[in-house]
């Protein structure tokens, strides 16, 4: 399959701190890439590299190369939200915006352009149908996004991230306060979305990576330890830290 | 130990209720004092006459409640564009120690007696309003130029703190939704902290109703249904100030009067800033 995204020899410092070092990963398109390894090993951090999110914080520093379909998305004049609609993140604590259903999904949208309203509803149904949430939400679309409980918000969250008809879905730990049961369908929701979508997925569930990932990354302290498909880092991990990290011996 | 304990909390609560007391006490005086001359007036005649005359016997403060809405009003049109940029400026593009050291500056603008800004512009604004625009000098115009920085501090800071307050994830979200700084400023931040933001505008229109000592150097002080920018008017506060101290009988008594007419404006305004204040808290 192709590489959707290719990282190349990625460092990336906060002040003088190396958060990430020399990273060197290609993920493939239609595939979920699970990402795990304990906190503070740069998972979240690779994440925020790949829409461009941590050029909000101003000590970040990026060298390496990270290509979008060949493209290289650090080339000076790239359009910051062209990027995020391409590559679009889901966050660990779900935060609608404090707005109603509707106008939660069709943000994203509206911005790009979009403002004919048949298209925008027939755009609601169909993306909250994609995160399993339609049924719950459908006759109060018009109330307000924060009133859902956490498993909704998230994936009210997830569906305004479809809305936006990106190429990529970034999760970061998007189950990480949630139930069994929400967690269950969110999975659910990420296994049919591969279908159409390349989507990355920070977790700290290394279960949750064994369940739904196509293959796993695993991060340790800002070095990309080992690349498999989930079957192999799973069954047969070539690095000792690996094997001790996913069988729980530390992290 | 615990009898201690007792009898400290009880000197606690009779230092914080003899605030609520004195505040009562300073109502109940100006009621007293001001009350009898509305109700032999008439309401009707006290607030909508347009004649002030004490001499005569005429206690009309129209005129003055006109002047001080003029002028409040310039003021916050003054104020409002710099205050806001200057908010949206601070709280979301600067980095945090540019933000660290002109916030305290700001603040300082509060500090400085009203008297030295009265100065101002009497010094500034006069020669300059008359050399260009034309007029005497002391008018609407730069009354409410004066005020409009005289409040910026107020305004601006209540409101680089409820943009401070909106939670950074929005941000986050609407960024990563697209949106570019400026959309996620307009759609997302704005709109969360726009209760606390109006709060700080309307404790910004009570510190411009009821500032005196600038406004007595600047505005020009005629009682005057003003007809354009250019004319002096006189306020709520500046008629009670100016006439105090020869006041006696009912002229002292309307001045009463005229102060239980600001006591009220300011008290709803502030009622106003808090229900907002608190509206925004609860979201």
């Amino acid at each position: 399959m192709e590489d959707k995204i290719v990282v190349k020899n990625l460092n990336l410092y906060f002040d003088t701190l190396a958060v990430l070092r020399s990273i060197n990963l290609n993920i493939k398109a239609n595939e979920i890439l699970s990402i795990i390894g304990p906190a503070n090993s740069g998972k979240t951090s690779f994440l925020r590299t790949l829409n461009r999110l941590n050029d909000l914080i101003p000590t970040a520093r990026i060298t390496g190369e990270v290509l979008l379909d060949g493209l290289d998305i650090y080339k000076k004049d790239l359009s910051l939200p062209w990027l995020r609609r391409k590559v679009g993140m889901v966050f660990a604590l779900p935060v609608p915006l404090p707005r109603s259903i509707f106008e939660n999904i069709v943000y994203g949208p509206r911005l790009n352009g979009v403002t004919n309203k048949l298209r925008l509803e027939e755009l609601t149904e169909k993306t909250l149908k994609a995160a399993f949430l339609w049924d719950e939400v459908k006759d109060r679309l018009h109330t307000s996004g924060t009133k859902l409980s956490g498993g909704q918000q998230q994936r009210l969250c997830i569906a305004r991230t479809l809305a936006l008809e990106p190429e990529v879905i970034l999760l970061d730990e998007p189950c990480s306060g949630l139930d069994p049961l929400s967690t269950s369908k969110i999975e659910e929701a990420l296994y049919e979305l591969k279908k159409q979508y390349t989507i990355v997925l920070v977790t700290n569930n290394t279960k949750q990576a064994a369940r739904v990932g196509d293959n796993v990354a695993f991060f340790l302290m800002g070095d990309l330890i080992e690349y498999g498909s989930t079957e192999q880092i799973f069954t047969v991990p070539s690095d000792k830290r690996t094997e001790d990290y996913i069988t729980g011996r530390f992290g | 130990m615990k009898s201690r304990e007792n009898l400290i909390q009880f000197g606690l609560l009779i230092t914080a209720l003899s605030t609520i007391v004195i505040h009562l006490l300073i109502a109940l005086f100006i009621f007293q004092e001001g009350l009898p001359i509305i109700l032999r007036v008439g309401i009707n005649e006290f607030v909508c006459g347009t004649h002030w005359s004490p001499q005569q016997g005429q206690f009309g403060i129209f005129p003055m409640i006109v002047g001080t809405a003029w002028i409040t009003a310039g003021a916050i049109l003054v104020s409002l564009p710099l205050s806001l940029s200057c908010a949206i400026y601070l709280s979301e593009f600067s980095t945090p120690k540019v933000r660290g050291t002109i916030k305290p500056i700001i603040e300082l603008l509060a500090g400085i007696p009203s008297v030295v800004y009265g100065f101002m512009g009497m010094v500034i604004l006069f020669p300059m309003i008359r050399n260009h625009l034309g007029g005497a000098g002391p008018s609407i115009l730069s009354a409410s130029i004066i005020l409009g920085i005289m409040i910026l501090p107020t305004i601006t800071s209540i409101a680089i703190d409820s943009l401070q307050a909106v939670p950074y994830s929005y941000r986050e979200g609407s960024l990563s939704l697209g949106a570019t700084r400026w959309q996620t400023i307009r759609m997302a931040i704005l709109p969360a902290a726009k209760s606390g933001i109006l709060s700080g505008i309307i404790l910004g229109i009570g510190r411009a109703v009821g500032e005196t000592m600038a406004v007595i150097m600047i505005s020009g002080n005629s009682v005057i249904i003003p007809n354009s920018l250019f004319d002096p008017a006189r306020t709520l506060t500046a008629n009670i100030a100016l006439e105090m101290n020869y006041a006696v009988g009912d002229h002292r008594q309307a001045l009463f009067a005229t102060g239980i007419v600001l006591f009220i404006t300011i008290m709803i305004l502030n009622i106003i800033a808090n229900v907002l204040s608190r509206r925004g808290v609860e979201k």
